[in-house]
């Protein structure tokens, strides 16, 4: 099977630094008399950097409820007790996902014995040791996954998410 | 680190987007979708006045929302020569899904040809010839004059069967009743070709005989019946993994016991409950634990049998059930016969299917309960019977699939709410064609014949043997010697030279070579063998027609370009045949000419028109303009009158008690059980440790044609799973995602090592038809009576070929099964 990552790379960016940027500047355009020069728009969104625990917070392999970029996206961090991939704090264990599954919007359950987020919806799985990987179920994406940032202090900040929200065009509103 | 798009927002669909009806092309459930396009330099806006929805998206939307749609839904391609957004999201007003996305139908958009966005740049663009020892791109006249030029020249040579045709008998991509039709008419009609088989099988037969030849049409119910069922025997399907919105759609609302209220505006004072499931599989599926999740552990059966031992569990129940006087006695008597006949050579007792089945007597009796015992009052107990691949292409199928349908006649559980005796079925339905009586019965077991080197050209349709036939390991040996000496002499003439070209080739033809014909949408396994590749455009890139599993028939309307000069299959067949008139006239052949007339189509719609609308029962009443109006959810075929501005349709066949025997009557029939069937199959067993039972996944789709290009699918699944007990793992020292070989007498191939506790020591799974590890390797040629592929019971053995490459480091090797919070 011939396969070319590259070029597959080579569009993705073409379509954030692209087409996504054209489109934000036309949205403006129309807001505005029809002789102004379109405003510059961002290529992404902007995300906050918001305080969602302190390290202290999280106990093993229990979830910590959160909500991130805003109140109405539930989240959780979880201290998962291995170096995981995205995994941040001193033992790189430390995960946030959006708990609403990124297939119909229901809310996830976890499972600490199997360290999955279950939906109860479809049957949906995602593993949290996997970087929110879809272990079985009807989503076309994985888990959107916090980037995760903990300071001196060991307070733990979310700063970005690497999907689309369910139930929202652009993931900050 | 898993598979991430890294898109956090996606342009919005204006309010003044075009709007397209669109069928899912992938399975047999066809989903309801609609396809939403504007130009590249608009977009619509969160205002409820800016957007296609009417919502306010600057807002966080609810679950189960009709106003969101994930970055899998969207592209940008290209429509009548200019780029648009695309978005292809599921339709909630569609009665089949209710707005639910398959993991496979809700990419369809990203799975879409998109030169803008590199998605599918696998896409054919160009007809291909083997030109200078290499695929090289032609025009239309050049490949279609070479591909006429030969296929007469074998027809001169060695009559019609010499051609040999390959060719889907589906609907959805790579089918439809416009593609069937147009294949159809060129090889039913213009020619008799006899030499032909099935995209998936290696005859031209149909995969359920016997239950034709029963007098009872497979698709027989509709999917209301699974919520309106008291029980629901599953017979060989994995149906929330290969029929998914089916299942979560229409079985789940059974299961959790909240479809009583249609049942009670159905059933009037009859006593109802939520529904009872019997599960028959050998294997511990994603089914039967989703079951359990509704329904209960009570409520749910797996019957775990031995594999291909389901005819005697059925003969069982029929005994058992006649036996307790639970048979609806007033519809045998009315619409069936030979009954007592069947009743009587089909007899087994409890302990003797106990022992061929490996469960135990108790198990079959209360399984009979559920299916057959009455309710309070003396009610008929209403018993739905789905069955798919795990009987189709299991052991003794014809008797086997006539063993089921024997037990549903007996309960009366065939044309009534509630009940139906039905595949699930694999693709979408879209037959369309000229009778195929000339292939005769049994059919040319034409993957055999092509090993023996009969033929000398090739026409394949949307087939890819390499990886989904039987014996596919020296299939595709013996192929690629045939294919290789063509190649080796289309090197020693000028291509320029068409003379010196057709009769370097007719000589290679005449020592043995074939010439290799490929009508595809993408390169395909098999394609590397070929010498000419013709683009086929895909369901979306013309209008297409085709069926579900309830008969129900929708109008896919065309929302974008095909890649290049790609066309739909109706017309490149149609322009086949008109070469083939040109060049037969050309030689003086005019009476044989005259056969190809009647292609001149210039649209896919004349097709349409030209098959299904002139030829279909009901087809009268069936034109694009009327299907466009029937939206997403269409009519269930055959249509019987179009009144008020609607075709009308046939909720469930059969209803009236009259069935498809020529007095009107459905038959029972005979069918002892005889063991494994297929020639070497009982041999196979004893000689080996280990069933590679194989069959779908739910994330990819036949055989990952399309997948195979898709970073999300082949993130997960990048190489073929093979599920295997830990212990059994342990023993032969495998971790998990260690390559393995698969190997038998029949052949050998790889899969990736999946730990599966919930798999029975020494019984495997492996994903089917994977370009990366085909199955099909390991299959033996045995097949039954009417050339029916066995490729269930498959033994063989496994040992380690490599530890896990780099490219499954990441993967989750996780139980699939759903769990719920945990303790």
């Amino acid at each position: 099977m011939s396969h070319c990552d590259k070029m597959v790379d080579a569009g993705r960016r073409r379509f954030l630094g692209g087409a996504g940027f054209a489109a934000a500047g036309a949205a403006v355009a129309t807001m505005v008399p029809a002789q102004a020069k379109a405003a510059p728009g961002a290529a992404r969104v902007d995300y906050p950097s918001n305080r969602l625990a302190n390290i202290s917070d999280l106990k093993p392999n229990e979830p910590f409820a959160v909500a991130y970029p805003d109140t109405d996206a539930p989240g959780v961090l979880l201290k998962l007790g291995e170096r995981v991939p995205g995994g941040v704090g001193a033992d790189g264990d430390v995960v946030g996902f959006s708990t609403t599954c990124p297939h119909k919007g229901f809310p996830l359950n976890y499972n600490s014995a199997d360290k999955t987020m279950n939906c109860p919806g479809h049957y949906s799985r995602f593993d949290c040791e996997s970087g929110g990987q879809q272990v079985w179920g009807q989503a076309t994406q994985n888990l959107p996954q916090y980037a995760l940032r903990v300071d001196d202090k060991g307070d733990i900040y979310a700063e970005g998410v690497d999907e689309l929200l369910y139930g929202r065009l652009s993931n900050v509103l | 680190m898993a598979y991430k798009r890294q898109i956090d927002r996606l342009p919005i669909v204006p309010k003044d987007a075009k709007e397209f009806n669109v069928t899912c092309h992938y399975c047999i459930v066809g989903c309801g979708y609609k396809a939403y396009t504007w130009p590249t330099n608009k977009q619509g806006g969160t205002a409820a006045d800016q957007n296609k929805f009417g919502v306010d998206l600057s807002k966080q939307q609810p679950a189960e929302t009709a106003a969101w749609y994930a970055p899998s839904m969207y592209n940008i391609v290209r429509q009548n020569g200019s780029d648009v957004h695309i978005v292809i999201k599921p339709d909630k007003d569609c009665v089949v899904n209710s707005g639910l996305g398959s993991v496979r139908g809700a990419r369809m958009a990203e799975m879409s040809y998109s030169q803008q966005r590199n998605t599918q740049l696998q896409r054919l663009t160009d007809p291909m010839v083997w030109r200078y020892g290499q695929m090289q791109p032609t025009g239309w006249d050049d490949a279609l004059d070479l591909v006429a030029r030969v296929t007469v020249a074998v027809i001169n040579d060695k009559g019609e069967d010499g051609l040999f045709v390959s060719a889907f008998d589906h609907g959805g991509a790579g089918g439809g009743y416009e593609n069937t039709w147009g294949t159809g008419k060129l090889y039913f009609g213009a020619m008799k070709v006899k030499n032909i088989r099935i995209h998936n099988r290696p005859a031209y037969n149909s995969e359920v005989h016997a239950t034709r030849d029963m007098g009872v049409g497979e698709l027989n119910n509709c999917y209301d019946d699974a919520e309106l069922a008291d029980t629901i025997v599953a017979v060989g399907t994995n149906a929330l993994e290969t029929q998914t919105n089916y299942f979560l759609n229409h079985w789940v609302p059974n299961l959790r016991g909240s479809s009583m209220d249609k049942k009670k505006a159905e059933f009037g004072s009859e006593p109802v409950a939520r529904a009872k499931v019997v599960i028959v599989d050998p294997r511990r599926t994603v089914t039967v634990n989703a079951c359990e999740v509704e329904a209960g552990k009570e409520n749910v059966m797996h019957l775990a049998i031995n594999s291909g031992s389901d005819l005697a569990l059925f003969n069982a129940w029929l005994t058992y059930i006649a036996s307790k006087g639970w048979t609806d006695k007033a519809f045998i008597d009315a619409s069936t016969k030979n009954f007592d006949k069947a009743r009587a050579a089909n007899n087994v007792s409890l302990d003797e299917a106990a022992r061929i089945t490996g469960l135990t007597a108790d198990q079959i009796r209360q399984s009979a309960e559920w299916i057959a015992q009455p309710k309070a009052g003396n009610a008929r107990r209403r018993t739905m019977f789905a069955y798919e691949k795990g009987l189709i292409w299991g052991n003794d199928n014809y008797r086997t699939n006539g063993a089921l349908v024997n037990v549903a006649l007996a309960t009366g559980n065939i044309g009534r709410p509630g009940g139906g005796c039905v595949r699930m079925g694999g693709h979408q339905e879209g037959y369309s064609r000229p009778s195929d009586a000339h292939v005769g019965r049994p059919a040319a077991y034409v993957d055999k014949l092509l090993i023996e080197g009969k033929g000398g050209v090739h026409h394949i349709w949307g087939c890819d043997h390499y990886k989904t036939t039987l014996n596919a390991f020296k299939f595709k040996q013996a192929y690629k010697k045939r294919t290789d000496m063509v190649k080796d002499a289309m090197m020693t003439a000028p291509y320029g030279d068409r003379a010196a070209m057709v009769n370097a080739i007719v000589g290679a033809i005449k020592k043995g070579g074939l010439f290799a014909v490929d009508v595809d949408i993408v390169p395909t396994k098999i394609g590397e063998a070929c010498h000419v590749w013709l683009p086929a455009a895909t369901s979306g890139e013309a209008n297409l027609t085709s069926m579900n599993g309830e008969r129900r028939m929708r109008l896919t309307e065309k929302y974008m370009d095909p890649p290049g000069h790609a066309m739909p299959d109706c017309l490149i067949a149609a322009r086949i045949a008109n070469n083939m008139e040109r060049v037969l006239r050309e030689q003086g052949k005019g009476q044989y000419a005259d056969k190809f007339k009647g292609f001149d189509w210039k649209t896919e719609e004349d097709a349409f028109m030209d098959g299904y609308h002139g030829h279909e029962k009901g087809g009268e009443f069936v034109t694009y303009e009327h299907l466009r109006a029937m939206g997403t959810n269409g009519f269930q075929e055959p249509a019987t009158a179009f009144t008020d501005g609607k075709i009308i349709g046939t909720k469930r066949l059969f209803a009236d008690g009259k069935f498809g025997g020529k007095d009107g009557k459905a038959t029972f029939m005979e069918t002892k059980w005889r063991g494994l069937q297929a020639p070497g199959k009982e041999d196979e067993r004893k000689k080996w440790p280990f069933l590679i039972n194989n069959g779908r996944s739910n994330i990819t789709w036949q055989s990952a044609y399309l997948d195979q290009d898709n970073e999300f699918v082949m993130d997960r699944t990048p190489y073929p799973y093979i599920q295997m007990n830990p212990d059994d793992m342990a023993e032969l020292k495998l971790k998990q995602g260690d390559l393995v070989e698969v190997y038998n007498d029949n052949g050998s191939t790889q899969a990736m090592a999946y730990p599966t506790p919930t798999a029975k020591r020494k019984q495997t799974f492996m994903l089917f038809a994977f370009p990366a590890g085909v199955q099909g390797n390991v299959v033996s040629p045995g097949v039954n009576e009417f050339i029916i592929p066995n490729y269930k019971q498959t033994w063989g053995n496994i040992r380690k070929l490599a530890e896990a490459p780099e490219g499954v480091k990441h993967l989750s090797f996780k139980s699939l099964e759903y769990t719920g919070r945990s303790a």
